[in-house]
């Protein structure tokens, strides 16, 4: 059974791109454009990934990762996170609020997928 | 009343007050001291209430009712002047450690021993029938108190053999007293802190003691002072006293003038209100506590002339004994006793204060410039300062003694006031000295002198002699026909003058010409170096922060010398204990490290003259150091530097402060700069984000496309059509923010034509068509005809119309959107407005809308687009001499409008 990912991003062209990518590796998909919209589609599609944007309408991304991380049956689904903001401090902030990984825009798609690899490959 | 219980008493009282000047002394030495306290300071200046207030001024209202008056409205008036003239005195004399009135006029003019010298006999000859006057009070008030409760009149003093008189061993135990007080050590500073205290206590007995007798004479022995008048109207005695004590003006005048000077000029007074001020703070209480004292005690000096009068009618009873005689004669034992040591305190603190303060004007005026000329200028290499102390307990002996031989030679001729006011008559000579030396630069030694002399001169022949005349020693012819019989130099009638008193007519002639001697005397020649520098230390004086003497001495000195010469005068362990105290003061831990520059020359000269006097201090620093003498012009120099100094430290003061507010200016610019670079931060990680999102999908399909050949076609032209539309926003992205720096560099092109606003809103609204058709939105018009012309550039208003219109299109519902463009006219206006039915702007987001960067952004559906239109807009409508503003709720949408004023014809 192929993993399932949950593509969070308000940019219409940036979550056409990396569902395709996805795609192409074989996972299953679900999309939303915000983040409250997100957290609802959490409980229903059970994703064992999750990539996210951070600048978004309605629950930023760093709120919906803190919110994530604060929910005992989701506090293990690993995040990723895909933002445009590249400061210093806003990659610490995400990783310190329990991203597992975060990737700036505009970013290479190999090192994307790699990423979604490396966090879906089965724990022993 | 038996002689024992009497000297007992007298003993004991002076017990005490030693104990209380004992205790003080030990408070001092431990710096606690008891006497820095304004109130205690303005208690210890009425000394100035001595047995002539005490009994005297009874017996002036007996004779002349309210005529005693002016002796206390002088100095009650003079007093107002105390926060400036007393204080310049204070402060001179603290800054040159003056220690007595000779040593303040001797150091005005240049610190002359000759003035000195002149200033202390004239001081002691004027003083000493008022000394006399005071041991006349003890001893009459001791002989008539031991006869209680008869009242009788004590014999004529001279009527004792001298060994029997009491007066004698007065003045002997006063001598004694006083030595104990005032010579215990010799003090650099010459301060009496014990005499002080005691002083003060004294003041409060002798206060205490007058108002009791009053308040029984007036409320024991009358009802109160209606009775007690209403009596004396019936007796015939009233009158009198009230309507010719109102009588001579110039009488009144003269004595007020005169009792305002001799508060000043009294050595007594100079030493307690100058030499003994701890605190220039002092002052200020004194100024009204002082005239207050003099009002109480005032109180019931005419009920008592009254009684007395009524209660001795016909007896021979001296009014000036009513203070005593009246408790006696009513058997007042206890009463009695409090009234006679209220007059046995206004005595003795006169004595006590005015001995100390002519021995030390003897010693370091008289006796120091002669002992200096026989030692050739350099003094012998011994301790000197047990011999400045025996020098001074000599003068004190001395003095006491003169008082008792003037008491036995001449103190019978005259009443207590009228002693008293020939030695104020005396002491009013120092006067133009002392004042005038304080506000004019231009007097000199010798007016001085020529003043001084004149105006004493004139005291001796018109209030000495006559009183030695009247007593019998002179022939009085000389009164009544003048001296070989010419009229125009009668004592009291000088050159022709009649109709004053005696007192008036001295105090007339003596300080006319002493005035008018010292100004004309001091005209003939310019001050010289030393006199024109004291002359700026003493005028000055208020001027200066600190003493400024420092920088007035120039020449080479040894600090082992300066040690020994103060040592030799105040003995070796009080000179180092001071001179440690000095080097510790400038940071130095051995004294042998001082350096002997003009700070420590001055610093041992004032400590030396604290001992000796200033013109003997400076012989005597002289004496150890080489000394370069200072031309006129130099002197002049340094005391311009000081002023220049002044002045420049004033400067530097305004600088600072101009310094202080230029800072507080940059800090809030700084704060705004801050703000202004956090928004322009805000800005570029705005932009940057912006521009990182277009280029993440174009990067992110051009490696799809790039990674798989394979890909379907139309699969392909959708991906390349994303990266062309994604390519064509990141370079509107990049041209606005150009655009935006170009405007706000001041940097853009703009035209200045004719536009019609309708046009401009017709053509945006064709090149905004096809978006509105893409959402479905409705565009209404609401714009009158005719042209709307305004001057402008057409281009820039069509890109602020196309930037409304598409904002407008983006916040609005799909399918349901209704977009509205209204044009109003205004007399001197145009207003464009662009209305929406979108979502609308929240309230706290408006006041920010045209920020840059600060693109209304928690709407659920994000507006695409750079954030950079609003502020672009704005700046360009501002340019266009107009402005731009939004409206908003959240039911009915956004509006946004911008007014263009209208094209000037």
């Amino acid at each position: 059974m192929p993993k399932k990912i949950l593509i969070v991003d308000d940019e219409p062209n940036i979550v056409l791109s990396v569902e395709y990518l996805m795609k192409r590796e074989g996972y299953q998909v679900t999309t939303a454009n915000d983040g409250q919209t997100a957290l609802e589609l959490l409980s229903e599609t059970k994703p064992d990934l999750l990539i996210l944007d951070v600048m978004m309408p309605r629950k930023n991304g760093f709120e919906v990762c803190s919110e994530i991380r604060a929910d005992p049956t989701l506090s293990r689904l690993p995040i990723l996170m895909l933002s445009a903001k590249g400061r210093e401090a806003e990659i610490k902030k995400g990783v310190s609020l329990g991203a597992d990984a975060y990737i700036t825009k505009p970013f290479s798609t190999h090192d994307l997928v790699d990423m979604v690899n490396k966090l879906l490959k089965p724990q022993d | 009343m038996t002689t024992t219980l009497i000297v007992v008493l007298s003993l004991g009282y002076l017990g005490m007050l030693f104990a209380i000047a004992y205790w003080a002394d030990r408070r001092a030495d431990q710096n606690r001291s008891v006497i820095s306290n304004a109130t205690i300071y303005a208690l210890s200046l009425a000394v100035y209430c001595t047995a002539w207030t005490f009994y005297g001024s009874v017996g002036r209202a007996a004779a002349t009712g309210v005529g005693f008056l002016p002796i206390y409205l002088g100095p009650t008036l003079i007093a107002a002047l105390w926060g400036t003239l007393l204080l310049k005195m204070v402060r001179v004399s603290k800054g040159q450690r003056i220690t007595s009135i000779a040593d303040f006029i001797a150091s005005r003019y240049g610190k002359s021993h000759l003035l000195g010298g002149i200033v202390t006999i004239i001081a002691v000859l004027g003083i000493v029938p008022y000394i006399a006057l005071q041991l006349k009070a003890i001893s009459r008030s001791f002989t008539i108190l031991l006869t209680y409760p008869e009242v009788t009149m004590p014999n004529a003093a001279d009527s004792l053999p001298l060994l029997q008189d009491t007066t004698l061993y007065v003045a002997l135990l006063l001598a004694l007293f006083t030595i104990l007080f005032g010579t215990r050590h010799l003090d650099a500073s010459e301060r009496h802190e014990g005499m002080v205290a005691a002083i003060a206590f004294e003041s409060i007995v002798k206060l205490v003691a007058f108002l009791a007798v009053g308040l029984f004479v007036t409320f024991q022995l009358h009802d109160g002072f209606t009775d007690l008048f209403d009596k004396a109207e019936a007796a015939g005695i009233l009158n009198p006293l009230i309507v010719d004590g109102m009588d001579g003006y110039e009488n009144w005048f003269s004595l007020t003038l005169l009792s305002a000077l001799a508060i000043m000029m009294l050595p007594r007074q100079f030493q307690v209100a100058v030499v003994e001020n701890s605190s220039e703070h002092h002052l200020r209480r004194a100024i009204w506590l002082f005239p207050l004292y003099l009002f109480l005690i005032n109180i019931f000096v005419i009920p008592i002339a009254l009684a007395g009068q009524l209660t001795f009618a016909g007896a021979d009873v001296d009014a000036d004994t009513f203070v005593l005689t009246l408790p006696m004669a009513y058997h007042q034992s206890t009463l009695t006793l409090l009234a006679f040591l209220g007059g046995l305190s206004a005595a003795t603190g006169m004595v006590i204060v005015e001995t100390i303060a002519l021995s030390t004007m003897v010693c370091n005026d008289l006796v120091m410039p002669g002992l200096l000329r026989r030692w050739k200028q350099i003094p012998p290499n011994a301790d000197l300062s047990q011999l400045l102390l025996r020098i001074r307990r000599g003068a004190i002996l001395l003095i006491l003694l003169l008082g008792f031989l003037y008491f036995r030679l001449a103190g019978e001729a005259y009443a207590l006031v009228s002693i008293g006011l020939i030695s104020f008559s005396a002491v009013a000579q120092f006067a133009p000295a002392m004042i005038i030396g304080l506000y004019w630069r231009g007097g000199t030694r010798d007016g001085t002198l020529a003043g001084l002399l004149t105006g004493f001169s004139i005291w001796i022949y018109t209030l000495l002699l006559p009183s030695f005349a009247k007593s019998g020693w002179l022939p009085v012819g000389l009164l009544e026909d003048g001296p070989f019989g010419i009229e125009l130099l009668k004592p009291q009638a000088l050159f022709g003058l009649t109709g004053l008193n005696e007192i008036t007519h001295c105090l007339f002639w003596s300080m006319t010409l002493n005035i008018g001697t010292y100004i004309l005397f001091s005209f003939w020649r310019t001050p010289r170096v030393n006199e024109a520098t004291q002359a700026t230390l003493f005028v000055d004086a208020l001027k200066h922060q600190r003493f400024l003497g420092v920088g007035l001495w120039r020449g080479t000195a040894e600090i082992d010398e300066l040690l020994h010469l103060a040592e030799r005068f105040l003995g070796a362990s009080r000179a180092q204990a001071l001179f440690q105290a000095y080097a510790t003061r400038r940071k130095i831990q051995d004294i042998k490290q001082l350096p002997a520059d003009a700070e420590t020359v001055h610093f041992a000269e004032t400590l030396l003259a604290g001992a000796i006097g200033s013109a003997s201090a400076r012989v005597m620093v002289s004496s150890v150091t080489a000394e370069e003498p200072l031309g006129m012009d130099e002197v002049l120099n340094i005391l311009d530097e000081a002023s220049q100094i002044r002045a420049y430290s004033h400067e530097l003061e305004k600088k600072s402060q101009e310094l202080e507010a230029a800072t507080r200016e940059l800090k809030e610019a700084n704060e705004r700069l801050q703000e202004l670079d956090r928004v322009k931060d805000d800005f570029m990680s705005s932009v940057t984000h912006e521009l990182r999102t277009p280029l993440a999908s174009i990067r992110a399909f051009s490696e799809i496309l790039n990674d798989d050949p394979e890909i379907e076609l139309i699969e392909r032209r959708r991906f390349l059509g994303i990266i062309v539309s994604e390519t064509k926003r990141l370079s509107r992205l990049v041209n606005q923010v150009l655009d935006l720096a170009k405007i706000e560099s001041g940097r853009a092109d703009w035209n200045a034509e004719d536009v019609d606003l309708l046009e401009v809103i017709e053509q945006a609204l064709a090149s905004t068509e096809q978006l509105f058709a893409e959402r479905g939105t409705q565009v209404v018009r609401e714009t009158p005809n005719g042209a709307c012309m305004v001057t402008g550039d057409r281009d820039r208003l069509m890109q602020v119309l196309v930037n409304l219109l598409s904002n407008a299109n983006k916040f609005v519902t799909e399918k349901s959107g209704i977009v509205c463009v209204g044009l109003h006219t205004y007399h001197d206006r145009y207003e464009v407005s662009v209305a929406d039915n979108g979502t609308g702007i929240a309230a706290e987001e408006l006041p920010n809308i045209f920020e840059k960067s600060r693109q209304a952004g928690t709407a659920s559906n994000k507006p695409i687009g750079t954030g950079l239109g609003l502020p672009i807009s704005k700046r360009i409508i501002e340019h266009l001499g107009g402005r731009i503003w939004a409206e908003s709720d959240a039911e009915n949408g956004a509006i946004f409008t911008f007014a263009i004023p209208k094209k000037t014809e």
